[in-house]
């Protein structure tokens, strides 16, 4: 058994035109940069992404709608980036907008087996046109499915050779649910070590549901609102 | 000394709204700010009361900004923004961050909208025919929140209440809203519509009903905000 990728560009070997992906990370935080750039590379197209947000212009999904690799998102926030906006008037892109704890927990849903969800979120509004509605303790609740995709793409602080990675601080968001959806799931880490070498405490997706793993390069970790306080404040 | 009368003469500024939002918080709460005024809540905590706050990306014990170079890429808010933590703090995924919301173990939300109704049905997630951002996580918090108070201005721009009867605008939840306060009172949604609670400093009773298209009891002397 050998989980170990070279990089960026073998470790997403076999995804093709039409394939359904997740992507981790929440705005910019956690994300796969090096699989997207990968995935920019190889040119690959038509595909439907899952993932809580869709980059800004110049970076993260941004990069691969620019390409127009993307025929559908799947996401619960878009506010970030002209260009979807662009192809969303124009109907070049499919949107579905789903709320986020509804996103988080479909692919939860799918990681533990599990084929449905009931979750009060939407009821009432536009999201709910369509879907069954069951009553439990007199509030009602929307069923919704889990996901179903090929590929999950995710990133990590740490991992080791058997696929077991630990996330740091918010960039853990999306990436442990999504990284156990997947059929198949491909983790890149800031640092990868042999077997053995991370305390099996702190694991936070154990290595079972990782298929390939690699260690990313020249992380870049785009800040989108950059805020601050002043170490001198003027008074 | 406070000083009234942001743009609309004797009306609250946008931080006098988050600093009366900010007394309705009790020691121990757990609460979720969204962005936009409801964030500036956590500058006005009364002192001797502790809150955690909750960031739905996966904190609960959010800080202040960092101190700049402090910047950490991997550290940020709902709205994308550069946080800290403070003592105490836990790390959780986007499942989990739902989960606390949607088992309403967060004790108090706060968040903007563009219309409420008399019902307590809210909209602040999507104005048909333009852009389309997205609801984010608006829908889970207004779904399962034990208490939701709106945080937004009295009229919108072009001078049209954003209390109304119904709303006109996609809804983003259902009979959810429990106290809204503006930069003219605060209103509590009852059974029977809403009903005024407490008038800016200086606004007369007749402004706010005038800027209420909704129906708006008014019972006995209505008093000054306290700051």
């Amino acid at each position: 058994m050998n989980k170990v990728y070279k990089n960026a560009s073998t470790a997403i070997t076999g995804i093709n035109d039409g394939a359904v992906i997740m992507l981790g990370g929440f705005g910019l935080c956690g994300i796969p940069e090096n699989c997207i750039a990968a995935l920019v590379s190889s040119g690959v197209k038509e595909l439907t992404c899952i993932s809580n947000n869709a980059g800004v212009d110049n970076f993260g999904i941004g990069l691969m709608l620019k390409q127009k690799q993307v025929k559908k998102m799947i996401s619960s926030y878009v506010g970030e980036n002209a260009e979807f906006e662009r192809q969303l008037l124009s109907g070049e892109l499919e949107v579905e907008l789903i709320p986020q704890g509804t996103l988080a927990t479909r692919c939860m849903a799918a990681g533990y087996g599990m084929p449905a969800i009931f979750t009060p979120a939407g009821v009432g509004t536009e999201v709910a046109e369509g879907k069954e509605i069951r009553v439990f303790n007199g509030k009602e609740y929307l069923l919704e499915y889990a996901f179903d995709a090929d590929y999950a793409i995710v990133k990590a602080w740490k991992g080791d050779t058997d696929g077991n990675l630990i996330y740091k601080d918010t960039a853990r968001n999306f990436n442990p649910l999504m990284a156990m959806a997947g059929k198949v799931t491909i983790a890149e880490v800031e640092e990868l070590v042999p077997a053995g070498e991370l305390d099996p405490n702190q694991i936070h997706t154990p290595g079972i549901y990782v298929h390939r793993i690699f260690k990313g390069e020249h992380y870049e970790k785009r800040i989108e609102q950059r805020t601050v306080k002043k170490v001198l404040s003027t008074l | 000394m406070l000083r009234f009368g942001g743009d609309n003469g004797m009306a609250l500024s946008k931080e006098q709204i988050a600093q009366r939002i900010a007394q309705e918080l009790k020691d121990g709460y757990y609460v979720n700010l969204g962005i936009g005024i409801p964030t500036l809540v956590a500058n006005y905590i009364p002192a001797g009361i502790n809150v955690v706050l909750q960031s739905e990306n996966g904190l609960l014990g959010m800080g202040p900004f960092p101190f700049e170079g402090k910047e950490d890429p991997d550290l940020i808010n709902a709205g994308k923004q550069t946080i800290t933590t403070v003592p105490g703090s836990a790390f959780f995924d986007s499942a989990m961050s739902f989960g606390m919301i949607r088992a309403g173990k967060v004790d108090l939300t706060v968040l903007g909208a563009m219309e409420v109704s008399e019902q307590g049905d809210i909209a602040n997630w999507k104005i048909p025919g333009k852009m389309v951002k997205g609801m984010g996580g608006a829908m889970d918090l207004v779904a399962s929140a034990k208490n939701i108070i709106v945080a937004m201005m009295h009229v919108n721009p072009k001078g049209e209440s954003k209390l109304l009867p119904q709303c006109s605008l996609p809804l983003t939840g259902k009979r959810c809203v429990k106290k809204i306060v503006t930069e003219l009172a605060v209103v509590e949604v009852t059974e029977n519509g809403f009903k005024l609670l407490e008038r800016a400093p200086g606004v007369t009773v007749k402004e706010i009903v005038e800027k209420t298209a909704g129906k708006l009891i008014v019972e006995g002397d209505i008093k000054e905000m306290q700051f």
